[in-house]
């Protein structure tokens, strides 16, 4: 099999371990695990008071899905930067 | 240049010593990542003192890694987006609630986990400080349990399977996997050494975190594994020569 056959498999499989939650958790909110944490805290101790909070939230949800997506386009973006130059480096030092 | 080398070593000391100092405080021998001023300021203190000497020895470790060869760090650039790009992804997982893998087991399996604590430091700021995920009370513990420990669990395993003579692909994906879940089995004990339970203790407590965040997270952690397989045998195929010399084949 050649190596992007591989890969494209290992991507589906990623892929459906992402997808099977939605169904065998269906109904559930699927907030985040944090929040639960924090949640968890209080429980603990319910005296407990945040001593510090962020100095910039994200305004709203939208916003926060905008910062979210480009830290994930960032990141992609250099890999595909990445990959790009190493497969050029890599046919330059076949032909020579 | 032998000059240059105790220079080194003096300033990681001095950082383990700085470390110490501030760790005081610390009665536990040993803090997702956790909320802004969510740990006690004793602890984000302590927590961030912990990590002092790791990120200088990181700093270190690059800086000869890189030196002559502009291969290297592209690579590392490759490995710090990587964890950029996982730890942006907030997945579904069985519990009905969602989490977001680490991404940090390449750079820990290419480069080392002293590195890779710089790394994660960098996505721990990058989230703190736009995307109120995370925070800047909260960087040392979260640079600790995922720029720290995870790594060096990833580091580990991954040595461990090479030994065992395991294909390099099924070593990166163990590495990847028991990094991840480490990450948030070190957050839960963050989290319950602070806030122990009245009744049971930091145990009982640590169970409880360990509820929220371990089964979240299995899933999670697979899935981390596999795309970090699919890169590492991406960067395998074409660039051979920097994993040898890497050390990290």
């Amino acid at each position: 099999m050649k190596l992007w056959q591989k890969n494209l498999l290992l991507f589906i499989l990623v892929v459906v371990i992402s997808i099977v939650p939605l169904f065998i958790a269906r109904g559930s909110e699927f907030g985040g695990a944090d929040g639960e944490a924090e949640g968890l805290i209080t429980e603990i101790n319910s005296d407990y008071e945040p001593w510090a909070a962020s100095w910039f939230e994200p305004p709203s949800g939208e916003i926060e899905s905008l910062l979210f997506a480009l830290q994930a386009a960032i990141g992609a973006g250099v890999i595909g930067f990445g990959f790009g130059r190493l497969s050029a480096k890599h046919k330059a030092g076949e032909t020579t | 240049m032998k000059k240059k080398q105790i220079d080194e070593r003096k300033i990681i000391k001095f950082s383990v010593f700085v470390s110490v100092i501030l760790a005081q405080p610390m009665t536990f021998s040993s803090a997702m990542h956790i909320m802004e001023g969510y740990l006690p300021p004793v602890w984000s203190i302590s927590w961030g003192a912990l990590c002092i000497p790791f990120v200088v020895a990181g700093f270190f470790s690059i800086k000869r890694k890189i030196a002559g060869n502009s291969r290297m760090l592209l690579l590392l650039a490759m490995c710090g987006a990587f964890a950029f790009v996982l730890s942006a992804l907030k997945l579904p997982s069985v519990t009905g609630s969602c989490s977001h893998p680490t991404g940090v087991g390449l750079g820990a399996v290419m480069f080392g986990p002293a590195a890779t604590s710089v790394l994660g430091v960098i996505v721990l700021l990058f989230q703190a400080i736009l995307l109120a995920h995370g925070g800047l009370t909260t960087l040392g513990a979260n640079t600790f349990s995922m720029g720290i420990a995870g790594p060096f669990a990833a580091f580990g395993i991954y040595q461990l399977f090479k030994k065992l003579k395991a294909p390099a692909a099924v070593a990166v994906f163990f590495a990847a996997f028991i990094g991840d879940l480490f990450t948030y089995v070190v957050t839960s004990f963050q989290l319950a050494a602070a806030f122990p339970d009245t009744v049971g203790g930091v145990m009982a407590s640590a169970v409880k975190f360990l509820g929220v965040f371990a089964v979240t997270q299995l899933p999670l952690a697979i899935s981390e594994g596999l795309l970090t397989v699919i890169v590492y045998q991406g960067i395998k195929k074409y660039s051979r020569s920097e994993l040898d010399l890497l050390k990290a084949v």
